[in-house]
């Protein structure tokens, strides 16, 4: 018979770690991945809990969207407790906007792939940027159609091959240098494997209040990740250029790492947090437009791949400001701010007799 | 003497005066500046309270090609296009010669003395105006002067037609409305067209009017901007359009509305975002998205935008999202007649999207209706939670109809299941796609909700009760079934037919939408050809169980529609498919307004092969 008072004191179980709202980052996940084991895609679903909760965000004020494809399962993954949205092929950003107009004080995420935003979804992408809507906008980029079994999407390089040697002769659809010609707000580039800086940029996305895209390469472990194809984990682990080191320094917290004069570059982003970029090799200033399309044509020369903060506006006006709505979300307005009294009927009617 | 008298003097005589009672066809360059004169003539002929309705035959384009626009001048009320033509104003040089020789015997022409086209008919009355000289008089300004013509036509017809010079000035005054420099420039451009006919015409046709007190406290509005209004006191909060004929006026005429009466009062912003989007697929990609996240949201359209739209349709019905979809048809299919009216998206829209699909659909038959159903829609797709779609077409919504006032809402808004986070706590959490209440219809949350239990995922692949993906045959069926049962509960919410069931009357008839007009005057004619008729007028669809009783206690009915494919009738079989012998198709579809004469002839004809 054992005793209460002679059994040796248990461990206490380790409290899981919470954040500034009480929750664990369990708390920010999903749903079990259903995708392939090792694909790039759960890495940056890892990158985006880790994000939103190291951020404090309270999920509820998060919605998730996507369109269709391995990349649009994903919003399944992570914050479960946020509104998500599965929308049909390539239109996410029509729907993102409308639940914008609808609600703007949400933070909206939009995950698409490189199919889906490259292909199907590339005029819907381009007006998404033209209008400045606020979201987080991330394309998981491997180059090919993973659903469907492997067919070359609008992103492959020229020349990489696909597993059965066909190559592919078309140029690639750059969509950060696209994003930066239509004039987007925000504009990064990183990749799967490199969680240090995706999480800096995503960080950094969600602080921004405009359209801020995120291409993160995403190697295809099923279908390009062979010898051949530009986009395996090996070949972007050769190319990959960062730019700079990132650092997110939120709102609520002291910049206090020193940096010799120089050495790094802060930019203050909208919420008032600060994302610094630690000069490696030649110094690059993200908002010099013309500077970062030159750069990344450049590397296109050269064969590498540019990751890292392309390039930021913070002066941009958003969608919402252009229109000059009300502050309270349309949602929730209510029934005597939508419909205008009786004499306003009157009078119109009283016009048209 | 400018006026050539016709040699049919003898006809008219006998036939004496004709009062109010006519329709007047102008024929003008479509980029001349004719739409704001017509319309004054329209109105003029309104103010003195005689029961008038016009409708512009406009092509698709800018400049330079014929555009027709005609007044039905009736007494007795009817409103729908008429084929006789009375009064022909024929300034087009290139249709004129066409114009005049489509005219019956005895009607009128007025037009420029250069055209010479009392030489083309003899048998119709002339009256050859100097239109050219008198602009020149009217105005030294060269590029005013076809501006003016227009108006001028105005005075000498107000004079024929024995019309108030007061009655045109007011009308001039609301068409320029604030713009004093146009008013007067063309209060005297009529006027002068008046004195030139005083002195110069002698008239010798039958026609004119008298003051009637038909039209007191009626207003006079075109569909569109009747839907406008109806959207804007429903509460709309996302309007997401893209341009197209003949839908483009009413988000336009919505946009306007918006803008006085849709901003707060202290701050000056917007109670309310449009946004024209880059095609259709994101107008109502943009639609479906704001109304998910809560808000009244709406697109509008037209046939070639709804084709574009379905992927969305089907996608707004499976995942239960609220929208309101406006279509205003045309003649298609493809680009088809766009400038031309049809009710043959009925199918369409019903069951627009790949697999199996079924939405509301609203038919307004007037422009009444069109303000009443666009209040309804709103609740109706929140209610149900599915797009709704509401189905006019050109004729309806561009055209200039009489109407009573529009009556202010009497009931509050229907926002529909909507949780709240203090419902979400008592209820400790919420199946989204669960039918809780026996009506297919289940609960939402809307994003933002303040609960950790609010969240749910919405998709268009399959998902069970609790909104999680599933590819289970069971949950696929309950799924189906379930929307199925919400469409029985639109069957019995929606708009009731108006049925007018006439005692010993062996015929019925059966329309939808701006059929109305033509099917109300088709049933008089009727009546004095000893066929008195029943009718039942569709409002919505599913179609309502009444329809099965009306088929029943008739011996024939006929469907009229304008279709080529009789959609409506096989519409109706499709659900209740017992009434199939009895229906009998009426279709028009040349992309003119069907008109009475039409359907008379048609149902006379098709009652005397039974016999």
């Amino acid at each position: 018979m054992v005793t209460a008072d002679t059994s040796p004191a248990a461990p206490a179980p380790k409290a899981p770690q919470t954040n500034k709202l009480g929750l664990t980052l369990a708390d920010y996940k999903g749903s079990p991945s259903t995708l392939c084991d090792g694909c790039g895609h759960d890495a940056i679903t890892s990158q985006l809990i880790k994000a939103f909760w190291e951020l404090n965000v309270e999920p509820h004020q998060v919605a998730k969207l996507s369109g269709i494809g391995c990349s649009s399962k994903t919003p399944a993954y992570f914050l479960s407790r946020s509104h998500g949205f599965n929308s049909v092929h390539g239109r996410m950003p029509s729907v993102a906007t409308g639940a914008y107009l609808a609600n703007h004080k949400m933070i909206y995420v939009g995950v698409s792939g490189d199919g889906d935003t490259a292909s199907i979804g590339l005029g819907q992408f381009c007006h998404m940027i033209r209008r400045n809507i606020p979201i987080v906008y991330v394309c998981e980029d491997n180059g090919v159609y993973g659903l469907t079994k492997g067919q070359f999407s609008a992103t492959a390089d020229q020349g990489s091959k696909l597993k059965d040697g066909t190559a592919n002769h078309l140029n690639a659809i750059d969509l950060c240098g696209l994003a930066i010609e239509l004039g987007c707000s925000f504009v990064g580039r990183s990749f799967a494997g490199d969680p240090k800086q995706l999480v800096a940029l995503l960080k950094a996305a969600i602080s921004h209040r405009g359209t801020a895209i995120l291409d993160v390469i995403s190697p295809c472990v099923t279908f390009n990740n062979h010898e051949g194809s530009s986009k395996s984990y090996k070949k972007v682990k050769e190319t990959d250029t960062p730019l700079h080191e990132l650092g997110y320094v939120p709102f609520y917290e002291q910049i206090t790492v020193d940096y010799q004069e120089g050495e790094v570059r802060t930019v203050e982003l909208h919420d008032g947090s600060h994302l610094q970029l630690k000069k490696l090799g030649q110094d690059y200033d993200p908002t010099d437009r013309n500077a970062a399309e030159r750069a990344i044509s450049q590397a296109h020369k050269e064969g590498h791949l540019l990751t890292g903060l392309l390039y930021i506006n913070e002066e941009s006006q958003n969608f919402g400001q252009v229109l000059d709505m009300v502050d309270t979300p349309l949602s929730r307005l209510k029934s005597d701010e939508l419909r205008p009294p009786k004499a306003a009927l009157d009078e119109i009617m009283a016009a048209l007799m | 003497m400018n006026t050539l008298a016709a040699n049919s003097k003898e006809t008219i005589e006998s036939k004496g005066q004709k009062i109010n009672e006519f329709s007047i066809h102008v024929a003008t360059v479509n980029g001349s500046g004719s739409q704001s004169s017509n319309t004054v003539l329209m109105r003029s002929i309104f103010q003195m309270g005689i029961p008038v309705s016009g409708k512009n035959l406009f092509p698709s384009n800018i400049m330079g090609l014929p555009t027709w626009f005609t007044i039905r001048v009736n007494k007795n009320g009817y409103v729908a296009r008429t084929e006789h033509v009375d009064i022909l104003v024929a300034m087009n040089p290139q249709t004129a010669v066409e114009d005049v020789k489509s005219l019956p015997k005895g009607a009128v022409c007025i037009s420029p003395v250069e055209l010479n086209l009392d030489k083309v008919r003899q048998d119709v009355i002339h009256y050859l105006v100097p239109f050219s000289q008198l602009a020149v008089e009217a105005t030294e300004n060269i590029k005013l002067r076809k501006l003016l013509t227009n108006i001028i036509y105005v005075g000498v017809v107000a004079h024929i037609l024995e019309i108030d010079q007061a009655e045109i000035d007011k009308a001039i005054a609301q068409q320029f409305e604030g713009k004093e420099k146009a008013i007067t420039l063309n209060v005297n451009a009529a006027m002068q067209g008046r004195k030139w006919a005083q002195e110069n015409i002698k008239k010798i046709d039958p026609f004119k009017v008298e003051r009637l007190d038909k039209t007191k406290g009626k207003i006079i509005i075109d569909g569109n901007g009747a839907a406008a209004l109806g959207c804007m006191f429903a509460g709309v909060s996302v309007v997401t359009w893209y341009p197209i004929t003949p839908s483009s006026s009413l988000c336009e005429q919505l946009i306007d509305y918006l803008e006085q009466y849709r901003k707060d009062k202290k701050t000056e912003k917007a109670t309310y975002a449009v946004v024209q989007a880059e095609d259709e697929l994101a107008a109502v990609g943009m639609a479906l998205g704001a109304g998910w996240a809560g808000a009244r949201s709406m697109t509008s359209t037209s046939g070639p935008g709804i084709s574009l739209m379905a992927e969305f349709a089907g996608f707004g019905y499976f995942t239960e999202i609220p929208t309101v979809i406006f279509d205003v048809q045309r003649v298609g299919p493809s680009t088809g007649l766009p400038t031309r009216t049809s009710q043959a998206d009925l199918m369409a829209t019903y069951l627009l999207s790949h697999g199996d699909t079924k939405h509301p659909v609203l038919l307004p038959g007037s422009v009444g209706e069109c303000f009443d159903f666009a209040l309804e829609a709103f609740n109706l797709a929140e209610r149900l939670q599915q797009p709704v779609f509401v189905l006019t077409d050109l004729d309806l919504g561009m055209n200039n109809w009489m109407s009573d006032p529009f009556t202010y809402p009497t009931t509050p808004m229907d926002r529909g299941k909507v949780l709240s986070k203090e419902e979400l706590e008592k209820l400790g959490g919420f199946s989204r796609y669960k039918d809780v209440d026996g009506d297919g219809i289940p609960y939402r949350t809307i994003p933002g909700t303040e609960h950790p239990k609010a969240a749910y995922f919405t998709r268009g692949s399959g998902h069970n009760e609790d909104a999680l993906y599933s590819e289970r045959s069971s949950d696929y069926v309950n799924l189906m079934d379930r929307l199925n049962k919400k469409t029985e509960t639109a069957r019995k919410i929606m708009p009731k037919p108006v049925i007018d069931k006439v005692s010993g009357a062996k015929v019925g008839i059966i329309a939808f939408g701006s059929s109305d007009f033509a099917v109300l005057e088709s049933r008089d004619q009727l009546k004095d050809a000893k066929t008195p008729t029943s009718y039942l007028r569709l409002r919505s669809l599913p179609i309502s169980q009444e329809i099965v009783d009306f088929v029943n206690s008739h011996d024939r009915v006929f469907v009229v529609e304008q279709n080529r494919d009789a959609q409506l009738q096989k519409l109706i079989i499709m659900d209740y498919p017992e009434l199939a012998p009895k229906l009998v198709p009426v279709t028009h579809y040349t992309g003119m307004p069907i008109d009475a004469q039409f359907i008379t002839d048609s149902i006379l004809k098709k009652e005397q092969e039974k016999k």
